[in-house]
């Protein structure tokens, strides 16, 4: 049978100069979704960005003023990359808010990151918005996500499935 | 005029998404997809004054997602789809890699959820 994708699509939009908003819908009520957005042996099955990444670091301090440090690493030996942040509202399992940098900065001052669960009939809702200093550091973050090897992954991906 | 290059520059992205952020201009692009049409006829279902349209309009030009027509009496607005599509295409890497994320999220989420139920069941059988 052909595969149609998930069920549940991914929105991303950008309502002003400065946010990034993702939504997605999840089979799970909102306390399964807090519990793997927010403890580590979960994250590091799920947030990994391509596939070929595995996660090195995933400290979590989940409290108010407590600190997080994700570092993803190529399998092949690759260089890694990291992001650090401090956690500054917690209300599980509803709302996360964190302030977010990467480890080595391309931009100066930090990522405001709200993360919202909303519960319905057994299926959560998280909203992601991710409010930056200016436009500019924005579209950077977004063309970072970018360069990190994904496209090239990504094409990669598809011209083999193409040739096949 | 001619809108300027659609090279993947970011600038001229910036200006995509500076054009898009303001909802009467999504709109403008949004009528104007189902057809061209004047300053005149842009104005009155938005309720707004001819020069607020055109200065709406003139965002929309500079971006290059609005193009003027030949006809030099009722200068009629046509949409133009390139830099949309340059701009869908730019975020388009970045939801992929969420996406790729989430659908992981799904699986263990999925597996959380049978793990938990099985649970119980041996739980009950035991007693």
């Amino acid at each position: 049978m052909e595969y149609s994708g998930p069920k549940h699509k991914l929105e991303v939009t950008l309502p002003s100069e400065r946010e990034i908003v993702m939504t997605r819908v999840l089979d799970a009520p909102a306390r399964l979704v807090f519990d793997a957005f927010t403890k580590p042996e979960l994250i590091r099955r799920w947030l990994l960005g391509p596939d070929g990444f595995s996660m090195s670091v995933c400290d979590v301090d989940l409290r108010v003023g407590g600190k997080f440090h994700y570092v993803w690493r190529k399998d092949d030996g690759g260089r890694e990359f990291g992001i650090n942040g401090t956690y500054r509202e917690i209300a599980p399992p509803a709302r996360i808010v964190h302030g977010e940098n990467f480890d080595e900065p391309f931009y100066p001052g930090e990522a405001q990151v709200t993360t919202a669960f909303a519960e319905k009939g057994g299926a959560t809702t998280v909203t992601m918005t991710m409010a930056f200093d200016t436009r500019e550091i924005r579209d950077g973050a977004i063309e970072s996500g970018m360069e990190s090897g994904i496209v090239a992954s990504y094409d990669r991906l598809e011209r083999i499935l193409q040739e096949g | 005029m001619e809108p300027i290059g659609y090279e993947l520059g970011s600038g001229h992205l910036d200006a995509t998404f500076m054009a898009l952020a303001d909802p009467t201009r999504r709109a403008i692009l949004g009528r104007l997809a189902r057809g061209e049409a004047s300053v005149a006829e842009l104005a009155a279902p938005f309720g707004m004054s001819q020069p607020a349209i055109s200065k709406h309009l003139k965002v929309l030009e500079r971006a290059g997602l609005v193009h003027q027509g030949r006809d030099a009496q009722r200068r009629p607005r046509r949409i133009e789809a390139r830099p949309l599509e340059e701009a869908t295409k730019w975020l388009e890497g970045y939801r992929k890699l969420w996406e790729t994320n989430f659908q992981r999220l799904d699986a263990l989420l999925g597996e959380l959820q049978t793990d938990a139920t099985h649970r119980r069941r041996t739980k009950r059988r035991k007693k």
